[in-house]
């Protein structure tokens, strides 16, 4: 395995996406945690397909994906949480209408400037290849403002994440961690999607988070297995693309769905004996 | 104590309306809580009680009247809430969930100090849930859980408690339990505001009742309240 790996990174575009997407991955995990715990998760999904929708507009205009993306998703991201918030409104049904929109409009407007190629299933289902030395810099630069903020702030997002009414109460601002939360989850979306797709960038932020609660019981340990585990599913199934010569974005989520079903299994073993 | 009562917390004309069209879920609570009380609100399901202590706690703009609380700052309040569907599920240990009830007095960043482990520690003893503290709290049972969140209620705040049905879901024993434990805050000089729907229960404890039917029906001492034998409307 050794031996694979530095045959692997022996190809700048594998070390790029190796970077970029071990980043993404622990990025999303960290955030995952809270979101899951908060009942958010269809949150990341709605912004994965407004990240794909603006990604077709930013291709069809001929700009910078990022640029276009990354405003236009954190704009997403206040406006599902506020969605979400909003009781009155069905919050479910209102994200499943704005994420299918975003992909039909991508869809479409790919459709009518590059046609339908394989572009288009390298932007649902990500590809390695698209990783440019600037998106490196972007993920860096992202992943030491996540890192910095979710432990400074840590005590204060379990508070949130646990309790919000009790956090409220006692002079924590809620609603501005809550938002922290959808902005960030947003930009790491942002990054990560190329590489892992648009349909399956939300499964960094859930799966990992899910395995972790099946054999932990404190939030600290959760999210510390959260972050190991991502890291290594993405390893993994980086490994397994070279290897295997499979879609890397799709070997990533079933590396994460078998660490999910171990770790469901040891859960319940653990449950059994004790 | 100083013998004179010192008011704590001030409710001016409070009201609230959930929407426009709607009508008042809370109408004109105008009321004084003194040091050393223990109010017990009581009522009907939809009578108010639990809107009026969210006005209290800060979750809720009032839509007329305001809350203002005296010698004390808005976030010193120890809160119980009720227990919240995510909570049933969340992974987190005792330890975890008390220790968050002292960030209102951390400033930037928020991290943990030795005195606050032993404040924490000081509170899950005083209930006798130092045992559980690496325990899981979904897997506590009820009267359990309901320690140890007053236990980080008092962790946030020394002086004014305020309770959302307590003792809902616990079974007579757990709630008995509880109710002694509170008693026994009261005697210490705590201020306290419960809401609940066990009436007998709540105005037995208590030096103060609030009748809420939307607006307060009846406002005074507990023993005026039980010569009257409650209050039906």
């Amino acid at each position: 395995m050794f031996d694979l790996t530095r045959e692997m990174l022996s190809y700048p575009f594998i070390v790029r996406a190796f970077v970029v997407g071990t980043l993404v991955a622990l990025c999303a995990a960290l955030l995952g945690v809270s979101l899951v715990l908060k009942r958010y998760s269809m949150i990341g999904d709605g912004l994965s397909h407004v990240g794909f929708g603006t990604l077709a507009v930013a291709v069809a205009l001929g700009l910078a994906p990022l640029s276009v993306s990354v405003p236009v998703v954190l704009l997403a991201a206040f406006l599902l949480l506020r969605i979400s918030e909003n009781s009155r409104i069905k919050g479910d049904a209102a994200i499943a209408l704005i994420s299918s929109s975003a992909l039909a409009v991508g869809v479409v407007v790919l459709a009518m400037t590059v046609g339908m190629n394989t572009d288009v299933c390298n932007y649902l289902f990500g590809t390695i290849l698209a990783m440019k030395k600037s998106d490196v810099t972007l993920s860096i630069c992202l992943a030491a403002a996540v890192l910095a903020l979710f432990v400074l702030f840590y005590n204060k997002i379990f508070a949130v994440t646990f309790d919000e009414g009790f956090a409220k109460a006692t002079g924590t601002r809620a609603g501005v961690y809550k938002m922290l939360i959808a902005l960030l989850t947003a930009l790491v979306i942002a990054v990560g999607m190329r590489i892992m797709g648009a349909m399956l960038i939300s499964s960094l932020v859930i799966f990992p988070a899910l395995s972790a609660m099946r054999v932990f019981k404190s939030f600290g340990r959760v999210v510390v297995c959260a972050a190991i585990l991502s890291v290594v599913c993405f390893y993994l199934g980086l490994l397994a693309s070279y290897t295997y010569n499979t879609p890397a974005g799709a070997s990533v989520v079933l590396a994460n769905l078998a660490a999910f079903l171990v770790f469901s299994a040891a859960g319940q073993a653990r449950r059994l004996i004790a | 104590m100083a013998a004179d009562t010192k008011e704590i917390l001030r409710l001016e004309n409070l009201s609230l309306r959930y929407e426009a069209a709607a009508g008042w879920a809370v109408k004109g609570v105008t009321l004084t809580v003194d040091e050393g009380d223990f109010l017990a609100v009581v009522g009907e399901n939809g009578s108010g009680k639990t809107s009026l202590l969210k006005m209290i706690a800060g979750l809720t703009p009032p839509t007329e009247g305001r809350v203002v609380f005296e010698n004390l700052r808005a976030c010193e309040v120890g809160y119980l809430p009720q227990q919240t569907a995510v909570q049933k599920d969340f992974p987190a240990t005792v330890t975890e969930v008390v220790m968050s009830g002292l960030l209102n007095r951390k400033g930037f960043p928020a991290f943990y100090t030795k005195k606050d482990r032993e404040t924490a520690r000081a509170h899950l003893e005083r209930f006798g849930a130092w045992d559980l503290r690496g325990e899981s709290y979904r897997t506590l049972s009820g009267g359990q859980q309901q320690r140890v969140l007053l236990a980080r209620a008092l962790c946030a705040s020394e002086k004014l408690l305020l309770l959302d049905e307590p003792v809902t879901g616990l079974d007579p024993n757990a709630a008995a339990e509880l109710y002694d434990i509170l008693a026994d805050l009261h005697t210490r000089g705590m201020t306290i505001l419960m809401v609940s729907h066990d009436v007998d229960g709540a105005v037995r404890r208590a030096s103060k009742v609030l009748h809420m039917d939307t607006a307060p029906v009846y406002y005074g001492d507990a023993e005026g309240y039980l010569k009257r034998g409650g209050f039906h409307v």
